[in-house]
């Protein structure tokens, strides 16, 4: 007999992986069919729970990358050296492939639809996924700025450029790269500073928020200098990914 | 039926002090959901302040003279790490309310910078609680809460607010920060008790 819900509760789904997509050398992109999964909001995440067939258990957060919608989700996943879950995630798993999901999860670190502000979002290294829901998401203007250490490091590349170029003019997107700069590019490799930050930044008027994901010492860094920029510290909404062996 | 996910054996160690959903890490994430506040030494001051609005503080001269202890303790994250034998310094809770007179049931933590989370009174006394201000030996790191932060380590760690500032005692429950962003109210994480219902 099924056993009744739980008002309120999220309970472990199971997902079927539908296609990958590799993103990068190392990270890659699950497609994930959920039969009744409706929607979320960009910057929310899912816990995921692996199986192992004696009933070994592992469980770790991913954020979603994908736009909303119903019955279908997509994370994006970084290698973790090390790692127990995400080298099953990037390596291994397959179309047709089980797994269960729990969420959608987090109730801060999102970008509502409704919401007209105009935001700033600046990620490192694969702490673009959960910002890559809103700029697909995006409603109101939006700046992306996306640190990594080089070219070919960086996720979703070709969607990005494409997003950027849009005639609506919603979404700019620009690239930093703190070890190897693009072939041909006038600007060497430098980490995120305070003049790259001035240039991207709303208006001290325009009533923006900010959002930043990445390893902690990334976030850490760039909060500090947007709060020195003269962002508003109740307006920058942060999301840290630890080296955590995930 | 339970779903088996094909070709997964897993790493697994043989950590029988893990919670339920758990993994061990070695290094020391940090999950906090705004910039860093940077306070000072000067600047700052713990309060405890009482359901008829009674106010008792500690300059941070103060803080530091009172009676520490050294408790080591195992943290787990909501975000799934658990970190083992942790090391710190910090005044009991025992200690800062000993002379406050309260019938509260319930504490909300508020923290510099805005944070703020709620516990169960009882969940504080009798040895559990500390406001720490060193982790390993070293002065408390703002990215890890200093000044000084609860540390209440048998719920999950967001219930262990960083950059404390005020205990809020009253009578009745009002749910923190993360508490009314879909987390549990309690956070028992031999419950599993992680999101609103578990």
């Amino acid at each position: 007999m099924a056993r009744a819900a739980v008002p309120g509760r999220l309970t472990w789904q199971s997902a079927t992986v539908a296609a990958t997509r590799a993103e990068t050398a190392t990270a890659r992109t699950l497609i994930l069919d959920v039969d009744g999964w409706t929607g979320h909001l960009p910057g929310q995440h899912i816990d995921v729970r692996l199986t192992a067939p004696d009933g070994y258990t592992a469980q770790r957060s991913y954020s979603i990358s994908s736009a909303p919608g119903p019955d279908r989700l997509e994370v994006t996943v970084q290698v973790v050296t090390d790692g127990e879950v995400s080298p099953y995630l990037v390596e291994v798993a397959e179309p047709g492939d089980q797994l269960e999901i729990r969420g959608p999860l987090g109730g801060w670190f999102v970008r509502r639809p409704a919401d007209p502000r105009p935001a700033l979002l600046i990620g490192g290294g694969s702490g673009v996924a959960p910002l890559m829901s809103m700029v697909r998401a995006a409603t109101s203007p939006t700046r992306l700025l996306y640190s990594t250490r080089s070219p070919s490091d960086a996720l979703f590349t070709a969607e990005l450029a494409t997003a950027g170029a849009a005639a609506d003019g919603l979404v700019a997107v620009r690239h930093v790269y703190t070890r190897v700069a693009p072939a041909g590019s006038p600007v060497p490799p430098r980490r995120l500073d305070a003049d790259a930050l001035a240039r991207v930044v709303w208006p001290r008027d325009a009533d923006s928020v900010a959002f930043v994901c990445g390893p902690t010492g990334f976030v850490e860094t760039v909060a500090d200098l947007l709060v020195g920029v003269g962002h508003d510290p109740a307006n920058i909404r942060a999301e840290r990914f630890g080296p955590t062996g995930g | 039926m339970a779903v088996i996910t094909r070709g997964f054996g897993g790493r697994r160690r043989d950590d029988t002090d893990l919670p339920p959903g758990q993994y061990r890490t070695d290094d020391f994430p940090v999950l906090s959901a705004g910039p860093t506040p940077r306070i000072s030494l000067d600047d700052w001051e713990l309060a405890v302040v009482t359901e008829t609005g009674e106010r008792s503080t500690w300059s941070w001269a103060e803080f530091t003279a009172l009676p520490a202890d050294e408790p080591t303790v195992d943290i787990h994250c909501v975000t799934h790490w658990s970190k083992f034998g942790t090391s710190w310094r910090g005044v009991s809770l025992d200690t800062l309310l000993a002379d406050v007179e309260t019938a509260a049931e319930y504490v909300v933590a508020h923290s510099y910078g805005g944070y703020t989370t709620n516990i169960p009174i009882e969940d504080l006394l009798d040895g559990q609680a500390w406001v720490a201000y060193e982790f390993d030996g070293e002065p408390l790191v703002p990215v890890h809460g200093g000044p000084a932060r609860l540390l209440v380590p048998h719920l999950y760690f967001w219930k262990s607010a960083k950059w404390l500032r005020t205990l809020e005692l009253r009578l009745d429950d009002e749910p923190g920060f993360w508490e009314t962003a879909g987390y549990h109210n309690y956070g028992d994480p031999w419950r599993e008790q992680r999101y609103r219902a578990d």
